[in-house]
């Protein structure tokens, strides 16, 4: 047996002795998922310094403060989450019990990512131990310092036999494909993604694909452009440009593009200083692959703002290209880099348009100050989530559903969506084995009668909700009556 | 061909024809108008088909449908509106919602054992959600196939909805094609297909498969009642239903009287001659008629047992002291053979099934409350009915689907305009409040940390307009019941 294979059985039998039912256990998993998050600041920061450049601020600011509230979110509502669901009765069941009843699937595999390592690896983590699965941890193997952290000290603060990490490449995560797990996370891009529901429909296991794109950013004239350039600076070079929700590239008004390649500018030197080099906010490009996909991806594109780089340090600094024409080899893959293109259109029209002949994007960004133009933007175009007048935030509303759509990946998750994601919806119908009668109408032999009585239950809509609300108004109006005649003859 | 729809289709779904929801209800009461006025020309495709006869028609697939489609025109706009979330500090100022969208062009591939209901009750959904769609009817009951090809054009908007007939060339050929949803009825092994197929184009699908749902027969519980809703549901459409019962478990002492009732209860449903019953269904073809026959092979006939392949009869069948390994308990029955498991309790019928697939339907019989918790507790399935068969699936505020191998997905009701639309996060912030994000820019400080933590950490509570006139409500409420007992008293 693979050490996979051993793995994934391990948490199957512990799956199935039943530990991971009881609410309490899910919490104490929970409450020491956020002892380890708060306990090892500096072992995270560290790894992530050592993947990804990434300051010490950043720690916290993108990867651990999410997973705080993600966790504080889960062990609060838990109870309300786990609990039976009642759902409107019809006239048929009037007197029975109805309702939804989440249930955990099993044993969940959770494939992370290595741009956020510790946001998409726990964060998908979190609602599969809510909703009582086991689940294995397969860190991705980019992060590798990361993953090293993550299979040193996971197993010290949960359950490991529930919760193993599984680390490696691909031919480790090929063998974990072969298992059957009773959902699959999968974090990263679109043709591994295939890869790996083809593996899943073997088992008839259902996915989470939470992929990428080309994440349009549309400004339109009437902005207030310096704020927008601050937002979207921000948003892309956060983390090195290599954000799955990273604003991809600018459309605007070829009357803006100069404008808004100032503000960005002034915007790097804010954040980054004179030089983003030295700057220990300012990342790295994870390796030495990636580092060169990008800086062929600057090929054939007008350079307005940066270009430096180190391929000793994988470093590429904030750069803006201008004047970037839609073949170009910089739009014709998601960049997952610092490179910020501006393609100039001629309004919103065109924008639009240009949004729809590509692939449904994981995010979409406008920038304007007109809410008529939000509005149609968002009615006439598809994407995972949509923000106006920002940059990625939508992430960090936890009542928000974070998912793709099309290309851009299919399932949510994030709060309840995270438990309702990793959990069987169960409907139940509980029925008594009185009132026979009733059910005549649906025996043979088969009558017209009997069918126009089932057709009247069936059929006839009966709004329970609002007879409720009108009952408690007529006893409301009563009691009025009563102690007005009461004052009125006292 | 194929793609040629599929990309005409698409077309025609970019140009936001199905957007408006005006369009969308005009497209279902025009379903609605189909099944109506074509009543006639359904049941007799059906007759030809599976021997269905009038009211077996209207009570297993035209009512679902018709209550669908009422249900989809009355809450549809309540269904597509923005849905408002709660928000946290950092968005305490914004609009925050999260608003479905249609996906595009949906893939409906239907089955034959309710030939309409499973090509149709999935389409009211598309429609409403705002797809465009290709219907691929199950070949197997042709008739049914050839009149929804027939018919569909004629009351819908052909260049939004269409149906694509043929065997497997056909449906691998669609296949091939791209969709934004693949909503399969059928069985577990071309489930499998399906999805792989969808995994090339990264299409979501939703699998409505199948199993062997199990029955348990507590010893505590009105057994003539128990049975004779049993009996109701296994032997409908000849017992070719994903939901039927498939087999019972229950206590030896209590095989004999469950033999009984169900016989009892055959008589009154069915007379004598189960096979000159109008109500009584025939077995879709012979390959399928000789699968079922052959399952009979080891077992001890207790009812029933007759067959005439000439007509693909069947007569309804209990099969006694069934034993586990037996071909029967196998795989998936689909045919009118009822075969008992004897089991000494509930914790072997609950160690049974667990051994087994997770199935689409789980039937319990008890009057013990302890039991039915017990039961509900340690087992997994699509759905569960107590102290009654099938019923859950008419229950269009109840989620139906599978779960593991019995499937994927749920629909019915506004869970299937929920499962064919995008629920799309939205977030529409203002220029305002910059000095607010100060917290998340470089450079990152302590200070501008503790900010952010602040901002992350606290929620507030979505004051949606029923939740204030609740409160509202309650409050006055209150108030006049004091001022009543103050004033009585």
């Amino acid at each position: 047996m693979s050490r996979e294979q051993k793995a994934v059985d391990r948490a199957r039998k512990a799956f199935l002795t039943g530990r991971s039912k009881s609410l309490e256990y899910r919490v104490t998993q929970l409450k020491n998922l956020l002892r380890f998050v708060r306990e090892r600041q500096s072992e995270i920061a560290e790894g992530l310094k050592k993947d990804l450049g990434r300051s010490e601020g950043g720690t916290p600011l993108y990867e651990t403060l999410g997973l705080e509230s993600e966790i504080n979110l889960a062990v609060k509502y838990l109870k309300e989450w786990a609990a039976p669901r009642p759902v409107s009765k019809s006239m048929m069941t009037i007197s029975d019990q109805v309702y939804i009843q989440p249930e955990p699937l099993g044993v969940a595999l959770v494939i992370g990512a290595w741009n956020y390592p510790w946001a998409v690896t726990v964060g998908p983590l979190i609602g599969a131990i809510a909703a009582g699965n086991a689940a294995v941890i397969k860190p991705s193997e980019v992060s590798s310092h990361t993953s090293k952290v993550m299979e040193d000290l996971l197993p010290l603060y949960l359950d490991k036999e529930l919760y193993p990490v599984v680390t490696g490449g691909v031919t480790e995560t090929q063998e974990l494909l072969k298992q059957r797990f009773d959902h699959i996370f999968y974090t990263g891009n679109g043709t591994v993604a295939k890869i790996i529901m083809e593996a899943a429909a073997k088992h008839l296991t259902p996915t989470t694909l939470e992929l990428g794109g080309k994440s349009p950013c549309y400004i339109d004239n009437n902005c207030d452009l310096a704020i927008a350039c601050r937002r979207i600076a921000w948003g892309k070079y956060s983390n090195c440009g290599q954000t799955c929700i990273a604003p991809d590239y600018i459309l605007c008004d070829p009357s803006m593009q100069d404008r808004v390649i100032e503000e960005i500018k002034k915007n790097i030197k804010e954040f980054y200083t004179e030089d983003p080099k030295k700057c220990l906010d300012y990342g790295r490009i994870i390796n030495q692959r990636h580092f060169k996909r990008l800086m062929a991806l600057l090929e054939g594109s007008t350079i307005a703002v940066g270009g430096e780089n180190d391929e000793s340090e994988c470093y590429i600094g904030p750069t803006v290209l201008r004047d970037v024409k839609p073949d170009a080899k910089v739009m014709q893959e998601e960049i997952f880099g610092p490179l910020l293109p501006i393609l100039t259109v001629s309004g919103a029209d065109e924008a639009i348009k240009f949004i729809n002949q590509r692939e449904k994007p994981l995010a979409l960004y406008i920038f304007t100050s007109d809410n008529k133009l939000i509005k149609r933007m968002i009615a006439e175009t598809s994407s995972g989530g949509v923000v106006a007048n920002d940059c990625l935030m939508h992430f960090s509303v936890s009542s928000l559903p974070f998912g793709g759509v099309g290309h851009s990946g299919m399932g949510q998750y994030h709060g309840k969506y995270g438990f309702d994601n990793l959990s069987h919806l169960r409907g139940c119908l509980i029925k008594q084995l009185k009132m026979e009668g009733v059910n005549k109408m649906r025996y043979p032999p088969h009558t017209a009668d009997k069918l126009g009585w089932a057709r009247f239950f069936i059929l006839k809509h009966v709004d329970f909700g609002s007879l409720g609300r009108m009952a408690l108004v007529a006893l409301m109006a009563v009691f009025v009556a009563v102690i007005l005649q009461r004052y009125f003859t006292d | 061909m194929e793609k040629q729809v599929v990309d005409g289709l698409r077309e025609v779904f970019q140009s936001g024809r199905s957007k408006p929801l005006q369009y969308r209800k005009q497209q279902l009461r025009a379903l609605h108008r189909l099944i109506t006025e074509r009543q006639a020309d359904i049941e007799q495709a059906l007759k030809q088909d599976l021997n269905r006869n009038t009211y077996n028609t209207s009570l297993f697939e035209l009512i679902s449908i018709e209550n669908d489609i009422k249900s989809a025109e009355r809450d549809m706009a309540d269904w597509a509106a923005p849905r408002s979330v709660k928000k946290n500090l950092n968005s305490a100022l914004d609009d925050v919602y999260i608003k479905p969208e249609p996906l595009g062009v949906v893939l409906i591939i239907g089955t034959w054992n309710y030939p309409w209901a499973m090509i149709l009750q999935p389409l009211v959904g598309a429609i409403a959600a705002g797809n465009a769609a290709v219907l691929k009817p199950s070949e197997l009951s042709e008739h049914s196939a050839r009149l929804v090809k027939e018919l569909l054009p004629l009351y819908l908007d052909k260049d939004m909805y269409q149906v694509v007939t043929g065997g497997v060339p056909e449906t691998q050929e669609l296949l091939k094609q791209r969709f934004d949803h693949i909503f399969y009825t059928g069985s577990s092994t071309v489930g499998k297909l399906v999805m792989e197929a969808a995994a090339r184009h990264l299409t979501p699908v939703t699998l409505e498969l199948g199993g062997k749902s199990p029955c348990y027969v507590d010893k505590n519980c009105d057994i003539a009642v128990a049975c004779r809703r049993i009996t109701w549901g296994k032997f409908a459409n000849c017992g070719q239903t994903c939901i039927a019962p498939d087999y019972i478990l229950c206590e030896p002492s209590i095989q004999d009287r469950i033999v009984e009732e169900i016989q009892k209860t055959l008589l009154e449903f069915y007379q004598k001659d189960p096979k000159s019953s109008p109500d009584y269904c025939r077995i879709i073809n012979t390959r399928h008629f000789d699968r079922v026959l052959a399952l009979m092979n080891e077992c001890t006939i207790a009812l029933g047992g007759e067959s005439d392949c000439s007509q693909c009869y069947i007569a309804p069948t209990v099969l006694k002291d069934v034993l586990p390994h037996f071909k029967i308990m196998q795989e998936e029955i689909f045919g009118p053979l009822l075969p008992i498991v004897t089991v000494n309790g509930l914790s072997e019928a609950i160690n049974f099934i667990n051994a087994r697939e997770k199935p689409l339907a789980l039937y319990v019989f008890s009057s013990d409350k302890t039991v039915i918790k017990r039961m509900l507790t340690e087992t997994s399935s699509g759905g569960v009915t107590v102290n009654d068969v099938l019923m859950h699936y008419t229950i269009d505020t109840l989620p139906f689907g599978g779960v593991g191998n019995s499937g994927m997905g749920r629909y019915h009701g506004r869970h299937t305009f929920d499962q064919l639309s995008h629920h799309r996060a939205c977030l529409i912030k203002s220029f305002a409040m910059e000095s607010l994000n100060d917290a998340r820019y470089p450079p990152l400080t302590a200070a501008r940390l503790s900010k952010a933590k602040f901002f992350t950490q606290h929620r507030l509570c979505s004051c949606s307009g029923i939740c204030v006139w609740a409160v509202i409500a309650t409050l006055l409420a209150i108030g006049l019941l004091v001022a009543l007992i103050v004033v009585l008293i």
